[in-house]
């Protein structure tokens, strides 16, 4: 479905200006070292910049060559050389060899490092350490936020999950107060802030101290977004482990979006080379069943093809002026929406041929019934099966980590076996994945009492104050308890159905699962909207775990028209899934809001599991 | 004045700044040998001479006092050593004109101003000069000798033109130029002559005009750059004079120089007589923008040019605009009709504007309030009968005023005229009196012209706060709670104020708790952080740090911290702050990772310390001895954990890497870094089958998997023989479903009918439709009378073949619900 919205709902703000202000920085600071130079851009930051400036452009500034940035000497003849990354220490030590190894030449150039979002002060350091701080020059190109689509925001900082979430570094905090305090100036300030998670408590004062602190510039703007929400990627696993049958999820699970766009093979596109396929709402038929449940798309595409076969066949009897108009004026584009929808008949197809199998059936059914919460045992032996057949370290994981977390954990026994087979199947490595996955509470041991380590209770000791009061916090996030089933049961996530659920025309978000499930942090948001506060939410945070950190921060006067108040800002730290994206949409449309994504970047449960995944160098 | 002196003038050095600032008086005690043994006292007035500071002077001998551009008091002492003084007395800094100065002695010395701040130039005992343009940019600059100087030039200025500082000197009947290179001899044009030798030198405020005085009692005025005479004039007095100033108004085109002798002024210019002047007392002349400011022992005056719209309206009988708007006024307040005529006279003329703005200047330079007064009124009185006259001047001008007069005020003492106002600005001026200490008064300044807080109210109290930190002390009961928080109820959150500038000022005078308390009220952790760190309280540095998740910050106290503390000291410090311990951590795993392991046994954090072990058994190029080695640790340090799991796993994967390590050499081939599972297919691929299950009860394989494994790798050989014997060696564990599915992966139909039989009754019907058996299939469906696997088969029949089948469901669905 196209989600017609209803006449009431307010118009998005033009996000293409955030595209302009990174293009012109970028330029800019290209043009800051004159004359032709080579440019070294990481891997991570490629997609990202071709969104934003393309290579014709960078030639315009005199960008000589391009060099990806990666374990290899660069062959580079240039005399001056120009470096975009992300503020990794590895990159610096990338530099470090390249400069110091022209020095050992006896080589002299001209090297300038670009750090996108922001520069840290240990990539500094590092410079430093490796002698080179004075040879090079440093700046940043603050390009926090990318348009994805008219209302996705992404950070394109997929790293933002582990750093945070695993490592417990919050660095990125800064960078995403930055970006909202980015919105605020240009979009207006946002009227009603709620959140729910100790990063989104975290950002959210950092971006208000921002506020305060050059008030008197932005006050003028008339606010365009009435609510932010933001929301931390560990208030809600689950959603993000579930397999996603919506069609953009399944793409996205099926072949990897990156960056808002996707490399369909040869399989797809029915030729022998791979194509390049940009996802967003320029694209009219994808825009048409993005949001679809699977199951409708084919139906939808065939009927499509109908329609369009229709209109090509009206030529027939048309007298000459009339053909005229039809090739100058309609051809073009019933040619290109003949291409788009074969292209997307190409990936169902190959969709359908990997997942219509019985496997994936059973994956769904065991899926839901972990959500459900029945058959448990039955669902472990499968997960068993599953990891005994080596069908792929990532499903394994991903559904020994569901089963964890809507369980509360393991029973010792299974956490034992289960771990035990998966090291026999996928290597022994797989170890330190394990001890990550308990650290960021997604798989862990039903362990009655105890829970706390011995470090925390040390901590926990040592410290009295009120800074370290929220670090003790902190550490029992660590061991906290995911109590979903207690959770799903106070906002109903599992809906009851009697007889089948139509997933033609849906009736809650729950259609994004099929009807078996309603994602839980989509249902957080509808209910705090409800209640424009946490209000009689008081148990659901508890059972978070995060009474602390969920808040609401209302300004006093509601002057401004409901227009703007039915704007919302959704965002996710630590990324969301497509699935989310859609069932939030869905609940625009029934409610008459329009929602804006911003996410750290887009996951998806495969994602997540690489993440915590430790992989031999 | 108010001063009481009990020296005269003549004995002291004297220093008064410009623009109406303070007179500095230095008694001379080394000019005469006899009362070396008294120390003389430093006084500072303020220019209506209220006592500002007054120090007994301990330092060496003093050549020469003046005043910088901020209004510091510099003494160049005789060994070359400058000393600087805030206006109160108060001690700031001292520096040396270098060794050569040290070692020659200071002969004279000048304090001059340029665009750049203010400078000192210095004549050595060697008549060799010294200069510095910027005294708080100290650089020495040594000019290059006069050839043939034998003695101290008998007079000499320091010139600042093109941004460059020279010096002109007079020998005899020469004069030379310095520059940074070069020496050059100049002569100005036009010099009358005769001339044996100059006697006095002045250049104008501006560096514009220079006089020189000769011998012959003949003045000469010209340009500074020499090119151009402007005019001369012989007074007949051979006698040297004490003072030569310029005295003339920007742009004006008068030119005049007030030459001082010790009873006698005269003011000289381009006309054949001058002004005489006898003087009573002993006089000091201060040269200043528009004209010449003259102190003595009680008096104060002011000696300059009158202003052109000054002249025009107290010109006697004038009939300027303005001075018939005056008139008009005046007469308008007699009540009487003249007032009309005289406005109609100047109306007449279409001169109202220009009247109006004549009296509107003309107060400006009008130092009596009821003078000013007067002309505003007239000029106010001007503006009815003007449409559209921009009230912008007339208003500024009453503001300036009000200013002006303010500071003006005996009081105060900055005796102001209002072309050095402009030219000095508001700000400056605002500056100056916080340097004064009049808070207060600034303050309603800024009040009164309603400066931006930014910029004024909050500067000031800023100013303030700093010198209460600085002043309020514990000596005098003041305890530093109450000063700290006296100084956040007035200071408040205005905004512009920044509470790390006055802790710092506060750490500046050696009061560490008072900065700390100071710094609780400072909003921005940013600002608190680096002045703890300096203060060395990196502790708390990094509690503040880390409240503001800033983690940049967070880092910098580390590293800080890390240099500071000794390495346990360091990790303790870390043990108490998760956040920045996990931030180290992550740069340690990256950049140090030694680091990172002693982090993790400082913490007796076993289980990271195994999972660091197990980690660096997967670093590249590792031999497998070292690997062993390294797991080896990693297990010891699980089980120190009591994480009996993890060790268990890792002593499982030493003896896999040593049997792999083993097979390798055995049988060749590729097997270091299999999972177990992929270890034991490898061998039965490659037909090692008693070998696999050797391994299979050695890890202590589970039935399910083993079976899972052969399958999977008998199909993927294709040897149908051995599976089935495999099939037939006891019962599956996992039942015979999977080995259809397999056959029919390879397309072995044949193969797959052998097993389809053998499947259990309850997935017998999925294996027959797996098989392509639709008929049976469906028998066996309608046998076991199961809905759902009615339609599945029903869903598998296509076309004609199956037609016969599909009616067979049909019927038996019939037959089913008749029941």
């Amino acid at each position: 479905m196209a989600f017609p919205h209803r006449p009431d709902a307010p118009e998005l703000p033009d996000f293409s200006m955030l595209k302009r202000l990174a293009r012109d920085q970028l330029i800019y600071l290209l043009e800051q070292l004159p004359g032709k130079k080579d440019l070294f851009i990481e891997a991570d930051l490629m997609s990202p910049l071709d969104r934003i400036a393309n290579v014709s452009i960078l030639k315009q500034h005199e960008v000589d060559k391009l060099y990806k940035v990666e374990n290899k000497p660069a062959l580079s003849s240039n005399e001056q050389l120009c470096f975009l990354v992300r503020p990794r220490i590895k990159n610096m030590r990338y530099i470090a060899n390249l400069v110091n190894a022209d020095k050992l030449a006896g080589r002299t150039r001209k090297y300038k490092v670009i750090f996108s979002p922001q520069k840290f002060y240990a990539c500094e350091m590092v410079l430093e350490e490796e002698g080179i701080y004075g040879d090079v020059s440093c700046d940043e190109w603050a390009f926090s936020l990318l348009p994805l689509d008219v209302d996705l925001l992404s950070m394109e900082l997929p790293e933002f999950f582990r750093d945070y979430f695993l490592e417990g570094d919050q660095r990125w905090t800064n960078t995403v107060a930055q970006a909202l305090h980015l919105l605020s100036t240009l979009y207006g300030s946002f009227l009603n802030c709620y959140g729910v998670g100790r990063c989104a408590r975290m950002s959210y004062e950092l971006w208000r101290k921002l506020e305060e602190e050059e008030d008197s510039e932005t006050k003028g703007r008339k606010p365009e977004i009435g609510h932010i929400f933001l929301l931390d990627r560990d208030m809600d696993f689950v959603t993000a482990l579930c397999s996603q049958v919506v069609y953009e999820g399944l793409v996205d699970d099926t072949f990897r979006i990156k960056c808002g766009s996707v490399d369909f093979g040869p399989e797809v596109t029915s030729s022998d080379k791979s194509l390049k396929v940009l996802l967003n709402t320029e694209d009219k038929v994808f825009n048409e069943i993005r949001n679809e449940h699977f199951s409708n798309v084919f139906g939808f595409l065939s009927q499509k093809a109908r329609n369009l076969q229709a209109q090509y066949d009206r030529r027939r009897g048309m007298d000459i002026k009339q053909m005229k108009n039809f090739v100058s004026q309609e051809l073009k584009g019933l040619k290109q929406e003949h291409r788009l929808l074969s292209l997307h008949i190409g990936a169902c197809e190959s969709i359908m041929k990997k997942k219509t199998k019985q496997d994936f059936q059973e994956l769904i059914k065991t899926e839901h019934a972990l959500l459900e919460g029945f058959n448990i045992r039955e669902s472990t032996n499968y997960i068993e099966e599953h990891i005994d057949r080596q069908v792929s370290p990532i499903e394994s994981l991903r559904l020994m980590c569901l089963l964890s977390i809507t369980e509360n954990g393991l029973i010792p026994k299974d956490y034992r076996s289960l771990k035990t087979q998966y090291l026999q199947s996928y290597g022994p490595e797989h170890l330190l994945t394990f001890s990550n996955l308990r650290r960021a509470g997604l798989l862990t041991e039903q362990a009655p009492g105890d829970t706390l380590t011995a470090v925390e209770s040390r901590v926990s000791k040592l410290v009295t104050d009120k800074a370290a009061g929220k670090i003790t916090d902190a550490f029992s996030s660590l061991a906290k308890r995911s109590n979903f089933r207690a959770i799903s049961k106070k906002l109903n996530l599992i809906p009851r159905v009697d007889g089948e659920y139509d997933l033609k025309v849906p009736r809650d978000m729950a259609y994004v699962f099929s009807g078996a499930y309603v994602p839980l942090s989509c249902r957080i948001i509808e209910q705090v909207l409800e209640r424009r506060s946490w209000q009689g939410l008081d148990e659901v945070v508890r059972l978070l775990n995060c009474s602390e950190f969920a808040f609401t921060d209302m300004t006093k006067e509601d002057k401004t028209s409901s227009e703007s108040l039915r704007l919302i800002l959704v965002v996710f730290l630590g990324g969301c899934t497509f699935s989310e994206i859609s069932a939030l949409r869905f609940l625009g449309k029934e409610k008459g809001y329009r929602f804006i994504f911003l996410t750290t970047a887009i996951t998806n449960s495969a994602r997540l599991m690489e993440a915590m995944s430790e992989v031999k160098v | 004045m108010d001063w009481d002196l009990k020296e005269e003038l003549r004995d002291c050095l004297v220093a008064a700044a410009p623009y109406g600032g303070p007179i500095a008086l230095l008694r001379n005690p080394w000019r005469k040998e006899k009362a070396a043994s008294v120390r003389p006292v430093l006084e500072i007035y303020s220019a209506s001479g209220m006592p500002l500071a007054s120090l007994l002077w301990k330092s060496g001998p003093v050549v020469s006092l003046g005043w910088s551009a901020e209004e510091e008091l510099l003494c160049v002492q005789e060994d070359g050593a400058v000393l600087v003084y805030g206006l109160h007395g108060d001690f700031r800094r001292h520096f040396s004109m270098g060794n050569e100065v040290l070692q020659n002695r200071v002969l004279d010395a000048r304090i001059f101003h340029t665009e750049f701040g203010s400078g000192v130039a210095i004549l050595t005992g060697a008549h060799r000069f010294t200069l510095s343009a910027n005294v708080g940019d100290l650089k020495l600059r040594r000019m290059p000798e006069v050839p043939g100087l034998q003695s101290a030039p008998s007079c000499w200025t320091t010139l600042c033109q093109d941004r460059v500082a020279h010096i002109l000197l007079a020998v005899g009947p020469d004069l030379y130029l310095l520059d940074h290179a070069t020496c050059s001899a100049v002569t100005p044009p036009g010099l009358a002559p005769g001339v044996s030798s100059f006697l006095q030198m002045a250049v104008s405020f501006t560096y514009r005009h220079l006089a020189l005085f000769t011998d012959t009692g003949y003045i000469w005025m010209g340009t500074a750059s020499l090119k151009e005479k402007l005019c001369e004039f012989n007074c007949n007095i051979r006698a040297p004079p004490k003072q030569m100033v310029w005295c003339s108004r920007p742009r004006s085109k008068e030119r005049a120089v007030v030459v001082a002798w010790e009873r006698l002024m005269m003011v000289v210019g381009d006309a054949p007589e001058s002004i005489q002047f006898v003087l009573d007392e002993d006089s000091y002349l201060v040269p200043e923008l528009d004209g010449v400011r003259i102190f003595s022992r009680s008096t104060h005056e002011f000696l300059h040019e009158v202003p052109v719209a000054s002249e025009e309206i107290f010109k006697i009988a004038s009939m300027a605009p303005g001075a018939l708007l005056l008139e008009a006024q005046k007469e308008y307040e007699k009540e009487s009709q003249k007032a009309d005529e005289y406005l109609r006279e100047i109306q007449e003329l279409g001169q109202l504007t220009q009247a109006v703005q004549q009296c509107i200047e003309a107060a400006g330079h009008e130092h009596r309030p009821d003078m000013q007064k007067s002309l505003l009124r007239a000029a106010s009185f001007g503006k009815c009968f003007l449409d559209r006259f921009p009230p912008d001047s007339f208003v500024h001008m009453c503001q300036d005023l009000r200013v002006l007069n303010a500071v003006r005020d005996y009081h105060i003492g900055i005796p102001l005229t209002y072309s050095q106002y402009k030219q000095l600005t508001i700000q400056v001026l605002l500056d100056r009196l916080v340097l004064r200490r009049l808070y207060p008064l600034a303050i309603q300044i800024c009040e009164y012209l309603r400066l931006p807080e930014v910029q004024g109210v909050s500067r000031i109290l800023a100013h303030w706060a700093c010198y209460k930190a600085r002043m309020w002390d514990e000596t005098q009961g003041h305890l530093d709670e109450d000063v700290a928080r006296a100084i956040n109820q007035k200071l408040g959150d205005t905004p512009g104020v920044s509470y790390s500038d006055i802790a710092a000022r506060a750490y500046g005078c050696g009061r560490t708790e008072l900065a700390i308390k100071l710094l609780e009220y400072e909003p921005r952790s940013g600002e608190q952080v680096p002045l703890l760190l300096k203060m060395k309280r990196s502790k708390l540095a990094l509690s503040k740090a880390i409240e503001s998740g800033d983690t940049d910050l967070v880092f910098t106290v580390l590293l800080h911290l890390k240099n500071e503390l000794n390495r346990g000291d360091f990790f303790m410090t870390l043990r108490n702050q998760p956040m920045a311990l996990s931030l180290y951590r992550q740069f340690c795993k990256h950049q140090e990772l030694e680091t990172l392991k002693d982090l993790y046994n400082q913490d007796d954090n076993h289980q990271e310390l195994g999972s660091f072990h197990i980690q660096a058994s997967y670093a590249p190029g590792e031999r497998i001895e070292g690997r062993v080695a390294a797991l080896q640790t990693a297990a010891d340090a699980f089980y120190k954990a009591k994480n009996e799991f993890a060790a268990k796993a890792t002593e499982d994967q030493m003896r896999l890497l040593r049997l792999q390590r083993r097979l390798e050499d055995e049988l060749g081939g590729q097997f270091l870094d299999l999972s177990l599972h992929d270890t034991v297919t490898t061998l039965i691929l490659s037909g090692h089958n008693k070998r696999a299950e050797q391994l299979a009860r050695d890890f202590r394989i589970p039935d399910k998997r083993l079976w899972w494994l052969k399958l999977t790798a008998l199909a993927d050989l294709e040897d149908w023989e051995e599976l089935e014997k495999f099939s037939k060696s006891k019962k599956s564990p996992i039942g015979y479903l999977p080995f259809v599915e397999i056959c029919m992966k390879q397309h072995n139909k044949y193969e797959a009918k052998k097993y389809a039989s053998r499947v259990g009754p309850e997935q017998k019907v999925k294996a027959l439709l797996l098989v392509g058996d639709v008929a049976q299939a469906a028998d066996a469906a309608i046998e076991h009378r199961n809905e759902a696997e009615l339609s599945l088969v029903l869903s598998h029949c296509t076309g004609a073949t199956d037609g016969a089948t599909a009616d067979k469901i049909q019927r038996a669905r019939a037959q089913a619900q008749k029941k």
